[in-house]
């Protein structure tokens, strides 16, 4: 199963995502922001960063990429998509998901293994978490604060779309502890926490059981890969 | 230079740490009489030639299609200076 990787200028996250990639058992593959063709890939990811250097508004440039008018296009077709941080900014300002998200409200940049809730287990991207699951993975944004407006909020509660919500501590003055979210369809998720910096021992958030040994972040890769050949 | 001048302003019910930063750092420098501060953008559309009427309806199309984000921020004006 071949998944795409978007590396915008000022991308940075996109080697760790590829790494999750190859890790969950997938194959990465690197798609290039100027890109008009997605290369046959099964799934997309959206990695962090800072597209453009957050000019005019943290992904609303990269919206504009040749490569993303294709990544809509398919999208809508059904086409897998994880946007993380960046990827999620990028998603917001493409319009496949609601929303925005706005600069943290203590008005500074965090950095932390954040606690999640998994809300919402029927995506390509969370169909191997339990419903409720508790994870922890890192966060690391200055413009995370998601917010919608109060019907919108309404509608993404009653639908059941948000997908994470923060535990413990909302780290940015999200709406709603909002953390991710995800589309009608279930194909497209969003979310602002890493899962790609929480795949293999000695490199994740620490745990009870050892230091640096959390790996909740590789149910991501693990449920496209298993969405993919289910369907 | 002809230009279309395209002014963006964060929602006005939303909280703007920019200019909440700002507002503090004028409340300790001793400005007591300014209650708040909200800062948005100034875009400027630059043309080679005078404008039309045609260039001012798409500049207010990219005004809300791009240079602003409807969820978190309004367009407070569009204005021609030929």
């Amino acid at each position: 199963m071949k998944i795409g990787v978007v590396t915008f200028p000022g991308t940075l996250d996109d080697r760790d995502a590829a790494r999750a990639i190859r890790l969950a058992g997938g194959e990465a593959v690197s798609l290039w922001h100027a890109d008009n063709k997605l290369q046959k890939v099964d799934a997309v990811v959206l990695p962090g960063g800072f597209s453009y250097g957050d000019y005019l508004r943290c992904g609303a440039i990269a919206a504009q990429a040749p490569v993303m008018k294709e990544v809509i296009k398919k999208a809508n077709q059904g086409l897998p998509v994880l946007g993380i941080c960046n990827g999620f900014q990028v998603l917001v300002e493409s319009h496949l998901l609601p929303g925005g998200l706005i600069r943290n409200e203590h008005q500074h940049f965090i950095c932390r293994d954040q606690k999640l809730r998994v809300e919402n287990v029927d995506t390509a991207w969370t169909n191997q978490f339990t419903l409720n699951q508790e994870i922890t993975i890192p966060l690391k944004n200055g413009e995370g604060g998601y917010i919608a407006t109060q019907e919108e909020l309404a509608r993404l509660e009653g639908e059941g779309l948000i997908t994470f919500r923060y535990l413990d501590l909302n780290p940015n003055g999200s709406m709603n502890d909002i953390a991710g979210l995800r589309n009608e369809r279930g194909n497209v998720v969003g979310l602002m926490p890493h899962p790609e910096h929480a795949v293999e021992p000695g490199f994740g958030p620490d745990t009870d059981v050892a230091m640096r040994s959390g790996v909740d972040g590789l149910l991501f890769f693990k449920s496209v890969l298993n969405a993919l050949v289910s369907a | 230079m002809p230009k279309i001048i395209v002014e963006v302003m964060p929602k006005a019910d939303l909280l703007d740490p920019q200019g909440k930063a700002v507002a503090s750092a004028l409340q300790r420098g001793g400005n007591k009489d300014v209650t708040g501060v909200r800062i948005g953008k100034r875009i400027e559309l630059h043309f080679d030639r005078p404008i039309t009427d045609t260039d001012l309806a798409n500049a207010r199309k990219i005004a809300d299609e791009f240079l602003s984000n409807a969820v978190i921020e309004d367009v407070v004006n569009v204005t021609v200076e030929n």
